[in-house]
């Protein structure tokens, strides 16, 4: 492993690299890549809800034989809805964020050459490529891309009769999807085992910055809950294909009836939330453990709390796993099952509490460095109790019978899982983009680029709660068919321009990004006077991230102003002064 | 809400002639400034890619500014957007979801503005300036034990009154002769069956579709001769309501927002919610929630040419359906017990349509 003087060739550096920096790379530009794709495709869905009648070139121009004089088709709207639920979920946050960070910073973190499968890691990679690039490949079928929901319920995604999208649209998703499980279970192993066995001497899990224990449970959550959407995809392959009934039942169709006898889509559903609700905590987990490196490198200040955070990040990972029903309140599933998911759907409320204080308390006489990191730190912070808080209108499973499905449903879930998320993200590379490409991020636009996003994402996402409220249900090409909801196409029309607004501002973000990795200012070796063990590795990258020895740690990672010491930072890799109490 | 809106754009482009004015008033300083070494200096400070003290303090400021925009939008949204809310629940039962709602929102309420302001607040107070320590403050069992436990008791009696609601509303066992009615479900559109003088529905099965059957009634049961097939929902007011509802395709939604009901058309399976309409329509109309709506409705219609609008309770599909799923509606009439029992009786049933 510490062989970091051989050649490379192209091939070997940026195609076939089992060197996790340089796969931590891969998995950020196609997850920007994705995550443009799945943004643009939300204006586009905007603009449709928004101005349902009016004619648009830019839709003329991007969706082809989906629309007709520049109003897009009822399919191709449910289309994009679910590509970009799909994309944003799976292809961005969950391997855009916890790809990239957790192998940028697993290694380096804990002080490890490299992971324990480089093999294995690069596989990883490569299958989330060719699952990404059939998922692109699916836009361009005939009848148009999967279109039942991400959730992809059955009968609707099993009949090519019920919408044109279930056919070879469909089959595309699944095979895709069934890549990315691949991918993200090869990933998520070699995490867990990389953490558990590859720690440096004196890295005690005790010791683990927070960003650690994060992507720790994560990849835990993702080996857990992975497999089944897998099995549920095969089980939905099979009833699409060689007519087995494991979730139809009783259908009559263009006319006739099928043969499906027996099958339940309910059981689908639970065997997609069995995954789906802890996929929100793997899209939400990463970035709170980013979040907490940052706000306490920023704060100056050791995060508060450093037991009860990793305690909640557990309680938070093990409940996830025991309430995927409360997406099924009112699935027809038994009401009494309903209420146990009421139940420990509500007690996550109580870590998610505790993180919110603690986060909120580390800020306190802190000496708080405000660069875009750390803005969007704070930003997830506010958007997190946003979100979160109306989780427990939405938990209950009594007020959810009346806005299920609503666009309450809408505002909670990309506040609390997409805008938190994706303001992780942005804050860790901000913060690491020095690690990775040894340049710096231009400030002034990172400044611009979150203040824009800010206003934005609440202007997206605040309003409507309240149309939600009104009754309007997600997933509609139109409103126009209701006069009862005639009286929400102001507020529409407002989320939208300030969709558009946010999306614009992302360019900022690009050009930032991409000009940056040439052109930034050269970084120094710890731009953010950071504790962890990362900044003490050479600015240019090399194999093997430390040139001799790889250090020891002889503290915990939160050592910010801490009484005795002159700096208000202090390396994990010093050792404790003589009678100094390691907190 | 454009309103606000309008004001926000206004703030924009203050803020960006703002902005404008400071880069002129840099630009300035470049042209009077002669001694070009000095400006090279500022620039160079400029450039430190890391937040300096002026950083600091600028975004610090704009984080409470922030603060101030977010609390103005939460507290319009919260009280001026109430007009386009749906009007107080029309059944029954849904009072009780009215309460907990009440309730669960204030309460979050409360907590959104406080947590909000603390956040802001900190991150305002605590900018960074130069040369001043950050307190060293790592752990206080006490305090984490303060806000495990008090969310961990309010929680708990959510989640009791929660459940005690929702059992309410879900338990049908011990109704007395409700009125039994099947909601029918296919893309695109609604139907229903009234159970008839036994009050008992006759077996369904798509396999039983044929002609004027559209919804597959088993002819051959014994309850289903009198079961009347209908394509506008009326109910009686104050009587229960079972629903026992079927879809014949696809996953469906049956979603009446103003009953606070809805529950999911599963093929395959027969799943079931009732309540008891506490307004008929005619009364729902005169509701003052429902009258300013309207008001608001028609406004906005009558600028675009458009017929006025007359208030009617709705059947929605709330579960993506396919192409027409935005389209998919039955209208509901609530009436006095003797309106319904006469409409009823004007209604033919499967025997007579079959024949």
């Amino acid at each position: 492993m510490s062989e970091h003087h051989h050649k490379e060739t192209f091939v070997t550096k940026y195609i076939f690299c089992q060197d996790h920096k340089m796969i931590s790379k891969q998995f950020l530009i196609t997850g920007i890549i994705m995550g443009v794709i799945g943004v643009f495709m939300s204006m586009l869905m905007r603009l449709q809800i928004a101005w349902p009648e009016r004619s648009f070139t830019i839709i003329e121009a991007f969706l082809g034989s989906h629309q007709s004089d520049g109003v897009m088709d009822p399919d191709m709207y449910l289309a994009l809805v679910t590509i970009h639920g799909t994309i944003m979920v799976f292809f961005v946050l969950t391997a855009g964020l916890s790809g990239t960070f957790s192998n940028l910073l697993i290694p380096l973190q804990i002080g490890a050459r490299d992971m324990a499968s480089g093999f294995m890691n690069m596989i990883s990679y490569w299958l989330f490529f060719i699952s990404s690039v059939i998922m692109v490949i699916s836009l361009f079928v005939e009848a148009g891309p999967a279109s039942a929901g991400w959730t992809i319920y059955p009968p609707l995604s099993a009949l090519p009769q019920a919408i044109p999208g279930s056919g070879m649209g469909m089959t595309l998703w699944l095979v895709s999807m069934a890549i990315f499980v691949a991918s993200s279970l090869i990933g998520s192993l070699n995490y867990i085992v990389t953490i558990l066995n590859l720690r440096t001497k004196g890295m005690k899990m005790t010791r683990l910055p927070l960003t650690m224990w994060a992507f720790f449970i994560t990849a835990i959550i993702g080996v857990v809950s992975f497999p089944v959407l897998l099995s549920a995809a095969l089980l939905l392959i099979f009833d699409r294909s060689f007519g087995t009934s494991f979730f139809l039942s009783d259908i009559f169709i263009g006319g006739e009836v099928l043969h499906y006898q027996g099958g339940s889509p309910v059981l689908f559903e639970h065997l997609f939330w069995f995954l789906g609700h802890p996929e929100v905590y793997i899209v939400l987990l990463p970035a709170l453990g980013i979040t907490s490196e940052v706000i306490a490198t920023n704060s100056r200040k050791p995060i508060f709390g450093y037991r009860a955070m990793v305690g909640s990040i557990i309680a938070i990972a093990f409940l996830s796993t025991i309430v995927w029903g409360h997406h099924m309140f009112i699935s027809g599933m038994n009401p009494f099952l309903g209420s146990v998911f009421t139940f420990t759907t509500l007690l996550i409320a109580i870590p998610s509490a505790v993180k919110a204080f603690n986060y909120i308390t580390t800020l306190w006489k802190g000496n708080l460095q405000m660069n875009p990191a750390m803005l969007f730190s704070i930003g997830l912070v506010s958007t997190f109790i946003t979100g979160g808080l109306t989780g427990i209108v939405l938990g209950d499973s009594a007020l959810d019978i009346n806005v299920h499905d609503t666009y309450f449903v809408v505002a909670h879930f990309h506040l609390v899982m997409g805008v938190s998320a994706i303001y992780g993200m942005y804050a860790g590379i901000y913060h690491w983009f020095p690690k990775m490409y040894g340049r710096m991020m231009n400030k002034a636009m990172g400044y611009w680029h979150f203040w824009i996003t800010a206003i934005a994402a609440y202007g997206v996402f605040f309003p409507m709660h309240f149309i939600g409220l009104a009754g309007l249900p997600r997933r509609y090409y139109s409103n126009t068919a209701f006069p009862l909801f005639d009286d929400l196409s102001d507020v529409n029309i407002v989320i939208t321009i300030f969709a558009i607004i946010g999306g614009l501002g992302q360019i900022i973000f690009l050009a930032n990004f991409f000009i940056s990795i040439s052109k930034g200012k050269k970084a120094t070796q710890n731009p953010w006077r950071s504790n962890t063990l990362e900044w003490t590795t050479p600015v240019e990258a090399i194999h093997g991230n430390w040139p001799g020895k790889i250090p020891s740690v002889e503290r915990w990672a939160y050592d910010y102003s801490k009484p005795g010491h002159e700096e208000d930072f202090v390396s994990q890799t010093v050792p404790l002064k003589k009678g100094e109490e390691e907190s | 809400m454009l309103a606000l809106f309008y004001i926000f754009i206004a703030i924009g482009i203050a803020l960006a002639i703002w902005q404008f004015k400071e880069l002129i008033g840099f630009k300035k300083v470049i042209i009077e400034n002669k001694d070009f070494q000095k400006v090279y200096a500022i620039a160079k400070t400029e450039e430190n890619p890391t937040a300096t003290e002026k950083d600091n303090d600028f975004h610090g400021k704009l984080l409470l500014g922030f603060l101030v925009v977010f609390y103005i939008l939460m507290v319009y949204c919260l009280f001026f957007l109430n007009d386009i809310m749906l009007p107080e629940s029309a059944s029954i039962e849904g009072e009780n979801d009215d309460n907990l709602f009440l309730i669960t929102f204030v309460l979050i309420g409360i907590v959104q503005f406080i947590t909000q302001f603390l956040l802001f607040y900190f991150s305002y107070k605590y900018r960074g300036v130069n040369n001043r320590k950050a307190l060293f403050y790592a752990d206080n069992h006490k305090l984490e034990l303060i806000w495990t436990v008090i969310p961990a008791i309010v929680l708990t009696a959510l989640i009791g009154y929660g459940l005690w609601t929702w059992n309410t509303v879900m338990d049908l066992s011990d109704e007395e002769n409700p009125l039994v009615i099947e909601v029918y479900a296919q893309q695109f559109n609604w139907q229903a069956r009234y159970a008839g003088i036994d009050n008992t529905l006759g077996r369904g099965n798509v396999r039983n579709i044929k002609g004027i059957n559209t919804i597959g009634i088993d002819m051959t049961d014994v309850n289903s001769a009198d079961d009347i097939p209908v394509r506008e929902l009326h109910l009686p007011k104050g009587r229960k309501v079972v629903f026992k509802f079927r879809s014949q395709d696809v996953l469906h939604s049956a979603y009446m927002p103003h009953f606070r009901a809805q529950m999911n058309c599963v093929p395959g399976m027969v799943t079931e919610f009732g309540f008891t309409p506490k307004f008929t329509t005619e009364e729902m109309r005169m509701q003052s929630e429902t009258v300013i709506k309207v008001k608001g409705i028609n406004k906005l219609r009558k600028a675009k040419g458009e017929d006025p609008y007359e208030f009617d309770y709705l059947l929605l599909c709330n579960k993506i359906c396919g192409a027409s799923h935005y389209n998919m509606q039955m209208k509901i009439v609530v009436e006095e017990e003797a309106d319904f029992n006469n409409w009823l009786k004007e209604q033919k049933t499967i025997s007579e349509l079959v024949q």
